[in-house]
């Protein structure tokens, strides 16, 4: 079983530009960055069964930065966890894809987030069990770089690298910018790899737009052994549309209809 | 049992003992501190079923949000450490990890009152029962005494949903023992009486049936309940007894606001309102004291409540 990643992830890009369009509302900045990263993931990686969302077996993926929610719902629907059709209904009452992500309300979720930061405990807490119950499924955990300002992160840092959890793998999707500003204006975190490093971490730098570094990095990540391993995913905010690549303005609007036809004739020339 | 001739020992000996009796049951319960091992008790589990056990460090964010996985994983955490920071801490964690995904983490709020004493109001959780109480699906409970603390500890194993307990440091009088019923959620009917209904959970359910017999002798009789399930509150308990008696006292060892007087108010003003008075902390933090010392400064004892029952009689009229 193989998949086209590349035009999964141009298709993802769509799905991401529409959905938060149709929504009104959202975060497309923080969801382009992270295509290749979940895409990867969920198609390549992860051990997951869409028929079965609830396998006790199967890979976890907390999605500890909420906001990108689009990214995550498209990944799983093209996935095949459940109807692309429902896409568009994000943010919408009665919904399953809720403005961030919530568990009961969708399989396929492995926990709900939204408040930043309690993702990488969430992880770590699953790892555990893993190695309690002598299951050998993996533990992903996807953050922000503006994410780890919150302190919860470098405590959870700590307990992954205190319990040797190595069947956990942290993300960042390190793009740079957040709500307010570029992250090294509003509250300066690098550098990340030294921290993660410091804090006892397998640390691999990657660049998280190229699908080929990211399989070395997670097949790296698994064969590491005795502490977790953190991936600095280096990434560009709104990745794949150049009017919103890099932009601090796109994290959490909507594209309005001429800017969706703008930036889906951009996905159409290749542009990326 | 008879209430008047019971041991003291301290509420938290309760959560210990009820955790290593799960631990010797289940292998799905584990057992994680923040660096308070030795005072919350869990330092048994700790000594005696050390596989059961986890110590995150000073770190109750993580804490909870480590429970939360471990939940996920199929674990049945018991998350334990000072009550005022699990609640207040660990909040958003509590609520948006643990509440919002309905996970069956069961929260020991340890030191909860003014009773810890010296330590003085950085340590006194006196918010606890509020910040937990307003967590859609939490379960809370306040247990009276060691024993029944134990009893919770059982019993919160299978409630599918966060539970939340607070127990006490210092030793208080036991006033139940193995065979006093115990059910999460149905107050337990400690004195009959119908000139006025006390509730009271934690040691004040000890402080009202003191002041219970002072009244007695003049022939007031309190109807007393250990309403030790704050939520989900025994409705039908409160309703029937505030018909019957027309009058009701609150008592705790928690802020007015927002614990057991405020979950009896808003059943009460809703199905059958009658005159309340309360018996709780007036809005201040507590102070560094003896622990005595500090309920009786604080109006947390029997004579509160004694004043409390005059004043809601000369109401009730």
């Amino acid at each position: 079983m193989s998949y086209d990643l590349p035009a999964l992830c141009t298709q993802v890009r769509r799905d991401i530009l529409e959905m938060t369009h149709a929504a009104g509302s959202g975060h497309p900045g923080g969801s382009l960055s992270a295509v290749e990263i979940l895409v990867s993931l969920y198609f390549d990686q992860m051990k997951l069964d869409p028929a079965k969302p609830q396998w006790a077996d199967r890979d976890r993926m907390i999605l500890s930065k909420g906001h990108a929610a689009p990214v995550l719902y498209s990944v799983l629907a093209r996935r095949g966890f459940f109807d692309p059709a429902l896409l568009p209904t994000l943010r919408q009452m009665g919904s399953p894809l809720q403005g961030h992500p919530h568990m009961e309300k969708l399989a396929g979720l492995d926990c709900s987030s939204g408040s930043l930061g309690q993702g990488l405990s969430v992880a770590n807490g699953l790892a555990l069990a893993a190695k309690r119950l002598g299951k050998d499924y993996r533990t992903y955990c996807l953050m922000g770089d503006g994410e780890v300002q919150e302190g919860q992160v470098w405590e959870a840092a700590m307990t992954a690298a205190h319990f040797g959890l190595d069947n956990v793998c942290a993300i960042v999707d390190d793009n740079g910018v957040q709500l307010d500003g570029l992250t090294k204006d509003i509250m300066n975190v690098e550098p990340l790899d030294e921290k993660f490093r410091a804090f006892g971490w397998h640390v691999i730098n990657v660049d998280g737009h190229d699908l080929a570094a990211l399989q070395a990095a997670f097949a790296e990540a698994k064969a590491t052994k005795g502490r977790p391993t953190a991936l600095i995913a280096h990434t560009v905010k709104g990745k794949g549309i150049s009017f919103m690549e890099g932009q601090a303005g796109w994290h959490g609007k909507a594209p309005n209809a001429q800017e969706l036809a703008a930036a889906l004739a951009e996905l159409d020339r290749g542009g990326n | 049992m008879d209430w008047k001739n019971g041991k003291r020992l301290p509420p938290r000996d309760g959560y210990g003992h009820g955790l290593l009796e799960l631990c010797a049951q289940r292998e799905d319960i584990v057992v994680l501190d923040a660096d308070v091992a030795a005072s919350t008790r869990t330092n048994w589990v700790r000594d005696q079923q050390p596989e059961h056990f986890y110590n995150l460090g000073i770190s109750e964010q993580d804490l909870v949000g480590t429970a939360a996985g471990l939940a996920l994983g199929g674990m049945t955490p018991y998350v334990s450490t000072y009550g005022v920071f699990l609640s207040g801490r660990a909040f958003d964690q509590i609520r948006t990890t643990v509440c919002y995904n309905n996970l069956k983490v069961r929260f020991g709020g340890a030191h909860a009152g003014i009773s810890v004493g010296p330590d003085g109001a950085t340590h006194q959780a006196l918010e606890d029962i509020a910040l937990a109480r307003v967590l859609p699906r939490m379960t809370v409970v306040a247990p009276c005494d060691s024993e029944e603390v134990r009893k919770a500890v059982l019993a919160a194993a299978d409630v599918d949903g966060p539970v939340y307990f607070r127990f006490g440091r210092e030793a208080t009088p036991v006033i139940t023992d193995e065979n006093t019923p115990f059910t999460l959620g149905k107050a337990r009917l400690v004195r009959e009486g119908t000139a006025c209904a006390v509730f009271a959970c934690g040691a004040m359910v000890y402080e009202a049936l003191v002041a219970a017999e002072e009244l007695a002798q003049e022939g007031i009789e309190l109807l007393v309940y250990d309403l030790h399930t704050i939520k989900p509150l025994d409705e039908e308990a409160v309703i029937n007894a505030a018909k019957t008696c027309g009058a009701v006292v609150t008592a705790e060892e928690h802020q007015l606001a927002g614990g057991l007087f405020g979950a009896v108010s808003e059943t009460l003003v809703q199905h059958s309102p009658v005159p309340m008075e309360a018996v709780a902390v007036r809005d201040t933090f507590g102070e560094s004291g003896a622990p005595e010392a500090l309920m009786d400064a604080y109006g947390l004892n029997a004579n509160a409540i004694v004043q409390a029952v005059r004043r809601v009689l000369a109401r009730k009229g």
